[in-house]
């Protein structure tokens, strides 16, 4: 069966000053796929993902996101995908609603379409009661599932996660992941940036990230088989204990 | 404390801010202000064509006051020319000028100024005036006037009038305030804005050294600040340094105190970085102008202002920075304006500690 | 448009949301235009004269009568020693101080010409100038007047010649300094409220990491700044209008003369070029610190290059040319111009002009500087 490729990066360098953050990194990924970023602090996940994302641009090297080119059509790119960084990102100072509408309206959605969205969104984080608090103090779990509702709330192709998950309790995270497979169903393809190993496990495929390189790129249970152990724990000190930088 | 350096000195293009801007705007200022009029564009409506008013003509356009911009023969233009803006005076000679004088003995010249700046318009009436008296008394004493009282005048402390000795003490004063004010203001709310504060609180030093150790480096960076100051406004700007380094240096040490208790007061008070800096800025930087002194004399102002000016920290070391730097006068001159700042210093070090306390418990 | 909208609704929400910086934003401004332009004036008057009077004789005491009498200046002390009156001056109780020598009145009898000594305080150099010419004109009064008294038989009184300065200040008879600095001192507070809170902005959306929420989206650059800058020209406008109308024209009583609709073009426009600039300080800046910074280093220089408060034909030539390239004197020029001498558009064309060549490039610039993509 011949796979849609959504993103594809051939030889994608950034490099800061002398520093090189990532080194020429060539991956796909696929329709439909919960596609995983794994790596020590700085091995250059996030450097990785803020370039797919058109926010940083690349020193070289060459990728098409949602059939669009990175350099030439960044703002083409920006349509179809919705992003949510590790810091979080969304107004303290407006209320659950008005986030929603905000970030809806800049996308573009009808005024029908949008009142839909931000009701049916709201019903189903069941934040009825908070929806006309201001975010700012809602607690950091709540605030991350808003964010990911509000980044495919356009109904993008891909979704890009930065360490979503960081800071969170184990059950708001399984909570999240629900979210996750809920937008998977929906088409969305997923890219997800992450050091929880066990989060690892929930994804399609996985890619190493060691020192800006791509250390090892397959599904979960072969990289297990491929390093003969029984969890990603594992495969991840075998592959990190290699790495020369220093995590931050 | 060690952490408030690195702070301070790790973030290079803030660090640049924090000592080039003030050093450029003295440098700036002390060349650019003065309060002196001079240059000033005039017009003449010149409807006697004669002798006398041609005399005249001369001597106004020799004077450094004036530039006649051009000589106009119809009293209509003079309102256009005002209204167009660059023009602040016009001096209109009668028809028979000459007739008249030689005839009745006495004529008229008629000055009218653009008194939107009252200012401007009373100097250049009395400097045109002046010129005017004295080509008449030039006329007279070739008639032997009899009695003549000659004034002779000396300029203390600055014999060439320079804005430079009013206005470098001025702006010292100013920039030392607002930047000692802002930076240890927005500092500390920075820390209150991303929690980091929290951190310090729970941490087992006293409260009290927190904030202190939050205010020395910009202590520090202020005392070397002033340093650059002094430096470039003797050596660029020409001011004099009569009095004692030490002396100089103890006054701003104790202005500096106060400036960053300010700070402290402010932050406490506040809590986010645009609220901070509003009211370092947007709240102290036109009071700091006008109360200091230098700007407007304070003699003039409403008593109600003039008492308020007497809490303006930067008025007192604005007198302590003339003092010093071009009387050269010594500690007994000074002492009072020092015990006042001193006075001051400790009140909003009390003040922000007890609401730093109340905010504890 | 629509993307417009929806950015304005979540501006002024939160700008209205904030409790602690909304009555700053009004009130601070309006306090102090308030208050300030009663200590703003410039008129000398009581200068303090030390006399230290060697001659003691009937025309020494005319003479400092007269001076007194003048309503310019304050007798500090009357003496004979010219050290203390020194010592007075370093001590800031006396700025002038007047000598008269031993046997003025006989000299003057016998010789017919007699010196005196004036020593000004030079410090501040305006009232020093001014203070030495109110002097020298009393003194020639009182030149004139012993004339009378020493010479009846003088027979060329009749032929001394005289030309009368008759002088006449248009626009503000009274020389009322408020008149002066209330609308410039308006032209400052909402210059400083545009730009501190403008150039704070975008750079706080920086701090707290939403720009790259917005970043990712596929908002239009310039929908973005115009979405920033909307606001607090309605601001501006919304200060300029409670200031100009409540307390210039209703506490001051300034009537403008000129034309307010176009007294308000004008502060559209220029609206638009100061929160231009206020818009590329906060593209730069990583941080609000260094917005902060650098916000203040250009409004000091606005605020004290715009002949505001000291003239800028006396400065040197190279300062002229940064006062020129302050938006900030171009709006106080104009200001003082419509509101105080009623200018027309024709009068004021260049500064259209200008202001428009400031809005174009700043905005332009700062749309260029802001970057999505780093």
């Amino acid at each position: 069966m011949e796979k849609e490729k959504v993103i594809s990066v051939s030889g994608l360098t950034k490099k800061f000053g002398d520093f090189t953050a990532v080194n020429g990194i060539t991956f796909d990924v696929y329709k439909g796929e919960i596609f995983g970023f794994l790596g020590a602090n700085g091995a250059g996940k996030t450097t990785a993902m803020r370039m797919l994302c058109g926010l940083l641009s690349p020193t070289s090297g060459d990728a098409t996101v949602a059939g669009f080119d990175l350099y030439k059509q960044t703002e083409k790119i920006k349509t179809k995908i919705g992003y949510m960084s590790q810091k979080f990102s969304l107004y303290e100072d407006l209320t659950v609603k008005e986030n929603i509408t905000f970030y809806g309206g800049i996308y573009g959605l009808g005024n029908r379409e949008l009142k839909f969205q931000s009701k049916r969104l709201i019903e189903s984080l069941g934040l009825q009661s908070e929806a006309n608090q201001l975010v700012g103090s809602l607690p950091l779990g709540w605030k991350q599932k808003l964010a990911f509702s509000v980044a495919v709330i356009h109904k993008p192709s891909i979704v890009f996660l930065d360490e979503p998950t960081g800071g969170v309790d184990p059950i708001t995270r399984r909570q999240f992941w629900d979210l996750i497979y809920e937008a998977v169903k929906n088409d969305i393809t997923v890219f997800v940036t992450t050091h929880y190993m066990d989060e690892a496990e929930y994804c399609n495929r996985i890619s190493m990230m060691v020192d800006g390189d791509i250390a090892a790129l397959d599904s979960p249970s072969n990289l297990k088989q491929g390093h003969g152990v029984d969890s990603m724990d594992e495969v991840f000190y075998n592959l990190a204990r290699t790495a020369k930088r220093k995590s931050d | 404390m060690r952490k408030e350096f690195y702070h301070v000195f790790r973030d290079n293009k803030t660090l640049l801010l924090l000592f080039g801007l003030p050093v450029a705007q003295i440098v700036l200022f002390g060349f650019a202000l003065t309060n002196e009029i001079k240059n000033s564009k005039i017009v003449v409506a010149d409807h006697a064509r004669d002798e006398v008013s041609f005399q005249i003509i001369e001597k106004l356009s020799a004077s450094r006051y004036f530039e006649i911009e051009s000589t106009l023969l119809n009293n209509a233009e003079i309102e256009e020319y005002f209204k167009r803006g660059d023009i602040k005076l016009a001096v209109v000679f009668p028809n028979k000028l000459q007739q008249e004088l030689s005839s009745d003995h006495v004529s008229q010249i008629q000055v009218i100024a653009d008194a939107t700046d009252p200012n401007t318009a009373s100097t250049l009436t009395s400097y045109v005036s002046s010129i005017i008296n004295d080509y008449q008394q030039d006329l007279n004493i070739s008639l032997g006037f009899p009695v003549q009282i000659v004034p002779e005048v000396r300029m203390l402390y600055n014999p060439n009038l320079k804005g430079t000795t009013n206005f470098v003490p001025g702006v010292m004063a100013l920039v030392l305030l607002l930047v000692c004010v802002l930076m240890t203001s927005v500092s500390i709310v920075k820390e209150k804005e991303k929690g980091t504060m929290e951190l310090l609180l729970v941490s087992p030093m006293q409260p009290f050294v927190i904030i202190i150790s939050k205010a020395i480096p910009y202590f520090f960076l202020s005392l070397i600040n002033l340093t650059v100051i002094v430096i470039m406004s003797v050596f660029l700007l020409g001011m004099p340094l009569k009095g004692s380094v030490v002396l100089l240096y103890t006054m701003s040490s104790i202005f500096i105190l106060c400036a960053l208790s300010l700070g402290l007061l402010i932050s406490n008070s506040t809590n986010s970085q645009q609220a901070a800096m509003l009211i370092s800025l947007m709240g102290m930087m036109l009071p700091t102008v006008l109360f200091s002194g230098f700007m407007f004399p304070l003699e003039n102002m409403p008593l109600p202002l003039q008492w308020f000016a007497n809490i303006v920290p930067s008025k007192w070391y604005y007198n302590m920075v003339k003092a010093i730097m071009i009387k050269g006068v010594g500690i007994t001159a000074i002492w009072k304006e020092a015990t006042i700042l001193m006075g001051m210093t400790i009140v909003l070090l009390i003040i922000s500690f007890k609401k730093f306390k109340i905010r504890m418990s | 448009m629509r993307t417009l909208r929806f950015l304005l609704v979540k501006e002024f929400k939160q700008i209205f949301r904030n409790r602690t910086l909304l009555p700053m934003i009004f009130l601070m401004p309006l306090i102090q235009l308030l208050i300030l332009p009663l200590a703003a004036d410039y008129e000398i008057k009581n200068i303090n004269v030390y006399v230290v009077d060697h001659d003691k004789s009937t025309f020494s005491r005319d003479l400092i009568s007269m001076i007194i009498s003048s309503g310019y200046f304050k007798l500090v002390d009357y003496d004979s020693s010219y050290k203390r009156a020194l010592s007075e001056v370093e001590r800031n109780k006396a700025d002038l101080i007047l000598e008269i020598p031993n046997d003025f009145e006989r000299n003057l009898n016998r010789d017919r010409v007699q010196k005196v000594f004036i020593a000004i305080n030079a410090i501040n150099g305006t009232k020093a100038g001014l203070g030495g010419s109110y002097l020298s004109t009393i003194l020639k009064e009182f030149n004139k007047n012993i004339v009378m008294e020493l010479d009846h038989s003088f027979d060329g009184k009749k032929a001394l010649k005289r030309i009368d300065v008759v002088n006449s200040n248009w626009f503000n008879p009274y020389l009322d300094y408020k008149t002066f600095m209330v609308p410039a001192i308006l032209v400052i507070l909402v210059t400083m409220i545009g730009a501190y809170m403008c150039s704070l902005n975008i750079v706080k959306e920086k701090e707290i990491g939403t720009i790259e929420q917005i970043n990712v989206t596929p908002i239009k650059k310039h929908v973005y700044v115009l979405g920033k800058l909307i606001p607090f020209w309605i601001i501006g406008m919304g200060v300029f209008s409670i200031g100009f109308f409540v307390i210039s024209w209703g506490v001051y009583g300034i009537v403008p003369i000129g034309n307010i609709l176009l007294l308000y073009g004008y502060l559209a426009l220029y609206l638009v070029a100061l929160l231009g600039f206020g818009l590329l300080v906060s593209t730069y800046a990583e941080n609000q610190q260094q917005a902060m910074s650098v916000a203040f280093f250009f409004v000091m220089i606005f605020i004290l290059m715009s002949g505001l408060f000291t003239p800028i034909e006396s400065m040197p030539e190279w300062a002229k040319w940064i006062a020129k390239g302050n938006p900030v004197t171009y709006f106080i020029e104009v200001m003082r111009m419509v509101v105080l001498k009623g200018s027309g558009y024709r009068h004021i064309q260049n500064h259209f002009l200008i202001m428009m060549g400031f809005a174009v490039v700043l905005n332009f610039w700062a749309i260029a500087n802001y970057r999505k993509t780093s």
